[in-house]
C-alpha cells in the first residue's frame, strides 16, 4: 500500500512541475518570439505578464467545448485524451539524474521506474500520439480537420522513421537501450557526448523532433492560411487546452530526450577539464539536464521565429530522401566505428 | 493477487474489443477496436514479463500498421453494408469453423509439447540481470540468424515489388529540383534592357504605345 | 537464465557453422544485390545487360553447383544452428531449378521487351523468386521452409502483376494473392500445431520424435493428425492439386505468358522439394495418416485436371489444367511412401517441368507484338507455316500425354510401377489414373490434330521474330523430350541415387 502511494507520489511530482512547465513555455514562446521580432510580447497580467499563462488557461477552462453536429460524439471527445495520455506516460521512464550509492543500495537512476527497454517504450509510445490527432481530425466531421489530420498523421509518421534510425545510432553506440546507462556511457567530458560522434543524427533527431510535434517550419498541420488550423479546428475550451497541453508536453519530452542522449544529461560540462572541474562540483546534475532541456526548447522556439514555414511536398522529400538515407548511412558508419574501436568515443565497449 | 486483477481485466477488455472488431459496424471503429485489442494485447505479454515484444507490438502494429491502416480506411471510406449480406446466412458455417479451431487449440494446447507449467515457471525465475530484450537478440542473431537474414530478404523483396507495381513515370508529371531551384541567380530570371525614353504625343499625352502595351507599363 | 543457456549453446555450435555452405544462396543474394543496382545506372535499350547478369549468375551457380556435386561432396551436412540443409538431393534440384530458370529468362526476353516489359525489376524478382525456391530446397526447419515459401510467393504475385496495363493480369494476381495468403496460413496453422506439439521446429528432430513416437503407440495423437491436415491442405493450395486448385487456370491465363512459363516449370520443382522437405523428410513417420489424404487428393487432380481440359479453348487454361493432372501422377510416387516412389516422383517433376518450359516456350515462339498465340485455334495448318515448330510442338504434346517413346512416358510408366511395387493395395489406384492419362491423351492429340490436319482460320504468314539463341535452345529443350524418352537411363539412375540412403 504504502509502496502504491510512493509511486502516486512520483506521479504527482513529475506531471505538476511538467503541466507548469507547459504553462509557461506557452509564456516564454509568446515572450521570446516578440523580442525576436521586436515587440515586447504579454506584459499586462501579473508583474512582466508573469501571470499570462494562468488567464490563458482559465479563459479556457471557462469556455464552453462545443460539439459540432453529426460528429462523432465519443470519439471526438476521446481524441484529446489519446493525444494527452502518451505524451504524459512516457515521461515514466526518463530518468532526471543518478542517485549516489548508498550503503543499502547500488547507485540507480532518479526515475519513476528503471526499465531496461525504456528507449524502446518511449518510441512505442510517442508513436501512439498520432492517434489523437488522426480521430479527431475525422471526428470533428470537417473537411479542414480531416486534411489537417491526413497531412499531420503521414508527417509524424514519416518523420518517425529517422528518429528511430537516429535512436538505433545513439542505441549502438551505448551498448544499451536504458536511458540511464546511455547517460552514463557519455561520460567524460564534453566531447565525449554524443552530440559530436553522431552529429548527423544529433541534428536528424532535433529537426524531425520538431517535425514530429508539428512545429514550426512543419507546422503544415495547422497551417493558418491553407486550413485554418488543422486537426483541432473544431476544438475549444478544456478539449483545445488538452491538445495544446500534449503538444507542449510533447516539445518538452523531445527536448530533455535530446538531452539525454546526445547533450551527456545530467552531466557536467566541464568534466574532465582539470580545474574548472572542481569550480562546478557543487551544482546539482538534475540542473544542469534542466539547462540543456531549456536550451533545446529555446531552440524550437528560434526555429519558429526564423524559418518559413516548408510546403508539404518538401517536408515529405527531406523526411524520407534526405533524413533516412542519412541515417542509414550513420548507422554503417556507427557499426564499423565500434567494430574498430575507434577512439576515443567507441573504444570502452 | 493484484496481476491476477490486472491480467483478468485486461483479458476481457481484449476479448470484448476482439469481439468488436468483427462486429462494429463502422469499419474506422472496427480498425480502433484492433487498435485497442494490440494494445491491450501489449499489456497481457507484459504481465508474463515479455516486455520487448510487447513493446514492440505496439510500436510496429499500433504505431505503424494501424495507423496506415486507418489512413486508408478514412481516405477510402468503405462501406461495408455489401459485405455484410451474408452475414445471418454464414454465420453457422462462422460458428462451426470457430468451433473446431477452439477444439483443435484445446487439443494442441493440452499436449506435452506446450509445458506450459514448466515454462511459466521458468520465466518466473527473477535471475538478476536477466533481460527479455538481450536475451531474444542474443537468440535471434545466433540460433535464428537464417531465419533472420531470410526475413529480411522477404522485406527488401516486398519493397522492390511495391515499388515496380505502384511507381508511374509520368511523362506529364512536372517535377521541381529544389537544388536548382536554390542555385538560382538574379541573372538568370531577370534580365535588364537599356531603352530609350518614347517620345510623348502631345495632343492626347500618351505615348505612341497601342493600348496592349499601356496595360503591361501599368 | 535463457541467456545463459544461449551463450553456452552458441560456443558449442559455433565451430560447426560451416556458412560456406550455404555458398549458393549467399551468391545468389548478393547478385540480386548487385544486379539491382547496376540496373539503376543503365538506360533502357541497354537493358540487356541486366538479363546478361541473370543469366550468368544463374549459369555460374550452376556450374558451381555441379562441380560441388562431382568433386567436393554429396554429404548432407548442416549449417546455420541446423536451420540448414546441403545434401545431394537438394543439389540436384537445384541444379534443376538454375537450368530451367535460364530457359525461362531467355524464352521471355523477347516477349518481354515486345510488350515493354523488359525492365531490371522483372529478372530481379525472378531472381528472388529463385532464392526463395533455393532456400526451400535445403531447408532443415519449418520455420525456414515456410519463409523460403513467402519469398517465392511474393515474387510470383509480383510477377503476375507485372503488367500493370493488363486488367486480367491485375485480376489474376489479385486472386493469386488472397488464395496463397490463405494457403501459407492454412500451412503455418499446420506447422504451429506440429510444433506445438512435438517441441520442435527443426525437420530432423520432428521425425526423429515422431520415430519415437510411431514406435511406442500405434495411432497418432489427434492432434498431430490436425495439424497434419493443415499442412496438406497448404501444400494442395500450393501445387495446385483438386480441390484446391481453383487458382491455376485463371492465373495461368492471367498472367503474361512469359510469367506462366515461370510458375509452370520451376515452381513445380520447389513445391516437390516443399512436400519432400515436409511429408518425407519431417512427418515420415506418419506417412499411414498422409498418403490416404494423397490418394484423394491425387484422384480427383487426375480425374478434373484431364476432364475438364478437355473443354478448354485456350491453349494456357488448356496446359494449366494439364498441370494439375501431372500434380495427381506425381503424387502418386508419394503415395507409394517408399525411396523407389519419391525418386520416380522426382524424375516426374524435372521431366515435365522440361517439357513444360518447351510447350510454354513454343506459345512465347508463336506470339508477338498484339498478339499472344494462346487461342487453340491459333495453332490451326501450323504445319503448313512453319514446319519444324510443328514437329516442335507434336514432340512436347505427345510427351505431355506419356505417349512412347518420348519422356513423358517413361516418368508416367516409373511413377506407376513405384506405386504397384510398394505393394499396398493400390493398385486399382494405378489402373485409374492409366485410364485418366488415357483421357487425358485426346486434348493433347487434339492440339496435333489441329497443327496437321486444319486449314488456317487466317491467311497469317508473320514470320516467327525471335532471335537465334531462342530457336537453337528451344529446338534442344523439345528435342529433349524426345531425348530423354530414348535415353532415361542417366537421369533415372541419378534420382534413385539421391533417395538411396547413404550408407
Amino acid at each position: 500500500m504504502l509502496e502504491i502511494l510512493l509511486i502516486l507520489l512520483k506521479i504527482v511530482l513529475i506531471v505538476v512541475p511538467l503541466i507548469i512547465a507547459v504553462a509557461y513555455l506557452t509564456f516564454m514562446e509568446r515572450k521570446i518570439i516578440g523580442y525576436m521580432q521586436v515587440r515586447i510580447g504579454p506584459n499586462r497580467v501579473g508583474p512582466k505578464g508573469l501571470l499570462q499563462p494562468f488567464a490563458d488557461t482559465l479563459k479556457l477552462l471557462l469556455k464552453e467545448v462545443i460539439i459540432p453536429t453529426n460528429a462523432n460524439r465519443y470519439l471526438f471527445l476521446i481524441a484529446p485524451i489519446l493525444s494527452l495520455a502518451p505524451a504524459i506516460a512516457a515521461w515514466a521512464v526518463i530518468p532526471f539524474g543518478m542517485m549516489e550509492a548508498t550503503e543499502t543500495s547500488p547507485a540507480k537512476p532518479l526515475a519513476l521506474t528503471n526499465i531496461d527497454a525504456s528507449l524502446l517504450y518511449i518510441l512505442a509510445l510517442t508513436s501512439i500520439g498520432v492517434y489523437g490527432v488522426l480521430i479527431a481530425g475525422w471526428a470533428s466531421n470537417s473537411k479542414y480537420a480531416f486534411l489537417g489530420a491526413m497531412r499531420s498523421a503521414a508527417q509524424i509518421v514519416s518523420y518517425e522513421i529517422a528518429m528511430g534510425f537516429a535512436l538505433v545510432g545513439v542505441l549502438m553506440a551505448a551498448q544499451s537501450i536504458n536511458l540511464a546507462e546511455i547517460v552514463n556511457q557519455q561520460s567524460g567530458g564534453i566531447w565525449q557526448w554524443y552530440w559530436l560522434p553522431l552529429l548527423p543524427l544529433f541534428i536528424i533527431y532535433l529537426v524531425s523532433g520538431v517535425a514530429e510535434t508539428n512545429r514550426a517550419p512543419f507546422d503544415v498541420a495547422e497551417g493558418e492560411s491553407e486550413i485554418v488550423a488543422g486537426f483541432h479546428v473544431e476544438y475549444s475550451g478544456v478539449a483545445f487546452a488538452v491538445f495544446f497541453l500534449a503538444e507542449y508536453a510533447n516539445i518538452i519530452l523531445i527536448s530533455m530526450l535530446t538531452a539525454l542522449m546526445f547533450l551527456g544529461g545530467w552531466l557536467s560540462p566541464f568534466e574532465s577539464i582539470p580545474v574548472v572541474q572542481d569550480w562546478f562540483t557543487w551544482v546539482p546534475g538534475m540542473a544542469w539536464l534542466l539547462a540543456k532541456t531549456c536550451f533545446i526548447m529555446f531552440c524550437f522556439l528560434w526555429f519558429r521565429a526564423t524559418f518559413p514555414r516548408y510546403r508539404y511536398d518538401q517536408i515529405m522529400r527531406l523526411g524520407w530522401k534526405v533524413f533516412i538515407p542519412i541515417t542509414i548511412i550513420w548507422i554503417l558508419v556507427v557499426g564499423v566505428a565500434i567494430v574498430m574501436k575507434l577512439p576515443p568515443w567507441f573504444d570502452a565497449a | 493477487m493484484f496481476t491476477q486483477i490486472l491480467f483478468y481485466g485486461y483479458a476481457a477488455i481484449l476479448l470484448i474489443s476482439a469481439i468488436l472488431v468483427v462486429s462494429a459496424r463502422n469499419t474506422i471503429h472496427s480498425a480502433l477496436f484492433l487498435v485497442l485489442a494490440f494494445f491491450t494485447c501489449a499489456v497481457i505479454w507484459i504481465l508474463l514479463r515479455a516486455e520487448f515484444l510487447a513493446i514492440v507490438l505496439v510500436l510496429v502494429y499500433v504505431g505503424a500498421v494501424m495507423v496506415l491502416f486507418l489512413f486508408v480506411v478514412m481516405m477510402l471510406n468503405v462501406n461495408l453494408e455489401p459485405l455484410r449480406e451474408g452475414f445471418v446466412r454464414n454465420l453457422p458455417v462462422g460458428i462451426l469453423v470457430a468451433l473446431i479451431v477452439a477444439a483443435e487449440m484445446f487439443l494442441v494446447l493440452s499436449t506435452k509439447g506446450f509445458k506450459l507449467a514448466e515454462q511459466s515457471e521458468l520465466a518466473l525465475v527473477d535471475a538478476t540481470g536477466y533481460s527479455n530484450t538481450k536475451a531474444i537478440g542474443a537468440v535471434l542473431y545466433t540460433d535464428y540468424l537464417y531465419a533472420f537474414e531470410i526475413a529480411a530478404v522477404v522485406l527488401v523483396l516486398a519493397m522492390v515489388t511495391a515499388i515496380v507495381l505502384t511507381m508511374k513515370k509520368s511523362v506529364n508529371t512536372k517535377r521541381q529540383n529544389p537544388g536548382h531551384q536554390v542555385r538560382v541567380k538574379r541573372k538568370d530570371r531577370i534580365r535588364l534592357i537599356k531603352m530609350d525614353s518614347e517620345p510623348v504625343n502631345r495632343k492626347t499625352g500618351d505615348t505612341k504605345s497601342d493600348d496592349a502595351e499601356k496595360g503591361d507599363v501599368k | 537464465m535463457i541467456h545463459a543457456l544461449v551463450t553456452a549453446q552458441s560456443v558449442i555450435a559455433a565451430p560447426a557453422n560451416d556458412y560456406g555452405l550455404a555458398l549458393p544462396e549467399i551468391i545468389m543474394l548478393s547478385a540480386i544485390c548487385a544486379i539491382l543496382i547496376i540496373d539503376l545506372f543503365v538506360s533502357q535499350n541497354k537493358r540487356i545487360i541486366t538479363y546478361l547478369l541473370t543469366q550468368a549468375t544463374l549459369i555460374g551457380l550452376a556450374i558451381y553447383t555441379i562441380h560441388y556435386i562431382l568433386h567436393i561432396s554429396t554429404a548432407t551436412e548442416y549449417t546455420f544452428n541446423d536451420s540448414f540443409i546441403r545434401d545431394f538431393k537438394g543439389d540436384v534440384l537445384k541444379i534443376a531449378i538454375y537450368i530451367i530458370c535460364f530457359l525461362v529468362f531467355l524464352y521471355s526476353k523477347d516477349y518481354l521487351r515486345e510488350r515493354r516489359l523488359f525492365k531490371g525489376e522483372y529478372f530481379v524478382i525472378g531472381l528472388f523468386g529463385v532464392l526463395g525456391m533455393m532456400i526451400m530446397v535445403s531447408a532443415a526447419s519449418m520455420l525456414i521452409l515456410y519463409l523460403g515459401l513467402e519469398v517465392m510467393s511474393l515474387s510470383l504475385y509480383a510477377m503476375v502483376a507485372f503488367n500493370r496495363k493488363s486488367s486480367v493480369a491485375s485480376e489474376a494476381a489479385m486472386k493469386y494473392f488472397v488464395l496463397g495468403a490463405i494457403a501459407s496460413g492454412m500451412l503455418l496453422y499446420g506447422i504451429s500445431i506440429i510444433y506445438g506439439v512435438t517441441g520442435h521446429i527443426g525437420i530432423g528432430e520432428i521425425s526423429s520424435y515422431l520415430g519415437e513416437l510411431a514406435k511406442s503407440k500405434t495411432t497418432m495423437p489427434l492432434s498431430l493428425v490436425f495439424g497434419l491436415v493443415f499442412i496438406l491442405i497448404g501444400i494442395a493450395f500450393k501445387l495446385g492439386a483438386v480441390p484446391f486448385h481453383m487458382w491455376v487456370p485463371d492465373i495461368y491465363h492471367g498472367a503474361p505468358t512469359s510469367v506462366t512459363l515461370y510458375i509452370g516449370t520451376i515452381t513445380k520443382i520447389a513445391a516437390f522439394a516443399m512436400v519432400v522437405r515436409l511429408l518425407v523428410d519431417g512427418l515420415g513417420p506418419m506417412h499411414k495418416e498422409w498418403t490416404q489424404i494423397l490418394v484423394v487428393l491425387s484422384l480427383l487432380s487426375l480425374a478434373v485436371g484431364n476432364i475438364v481440359a478437355i473443354a478448354q479453348t485456350n491453349i494456357k487454361r488448356m496446359l494449366a489444367y494439364s498441370t494439375i493432372s501431372h500434380i495427381g501422377f506425381l503424387l502418386l510416387g508419394f503415395i507409394a511412401a517408399n525411396e523407389n516412389g519419391y525418386s520416380a516422383s522426382m524424375f516426374y517433376v524435372i521431366t515435365y517441368a522440361i517439357i513444360a518450359a518447351a510447350a510454354f516456350g513454343l506459345i512465347i515462339l508463336f506470339s508477338r507484338k498484339g498478339f499472344e498465340s494462346d487461342n487453340l485455334n491459333d495453332f490451326k495448318g501450323l504445319n503448313e507455316r512453319h514446319p519444324w515448330y510443328a514437329f516442335m510442338m507434336l514432340i512436347v504434346m505427345f510427351s505431355l500425354a506419356g505417349v512412347p517413346p518420348t519422356v513423358g512416358f517413361f516418368a508416367k510408366l516409373h511413377v506407376l510401377q513405384a506405386l504397384i511395387k510398394a505393394d499396398i493395395g493400390l493398385t486399382w489406384l494405378a489402373i485409374v489414373a492409366v485410364s485418366f492419362a488415357i483421357i487425358g491423351a485426346f486434348y493433347y492429340i487434339r492440339v496435333i490434330k489441329l497443327m496437321y490436319f486444319d486449314k488456317p482460320v487466317t491467311e497469317d504468314n508473320t514470320p516467327i521474330t525471335a532471335g537465334a539463341d531462342m530457336h537453337i535452345v528451344l529446338s534442344v529443350n523439345c528435342l529433349l523430350a524426345l531425348g530423354l524418352g530414348l535415353f532415361p537411363g542417366a537421369l533415372i539412375y541419378l534420382c534413385s541415387l539421391v533417395f538411396t540412403p547413404a550408407v
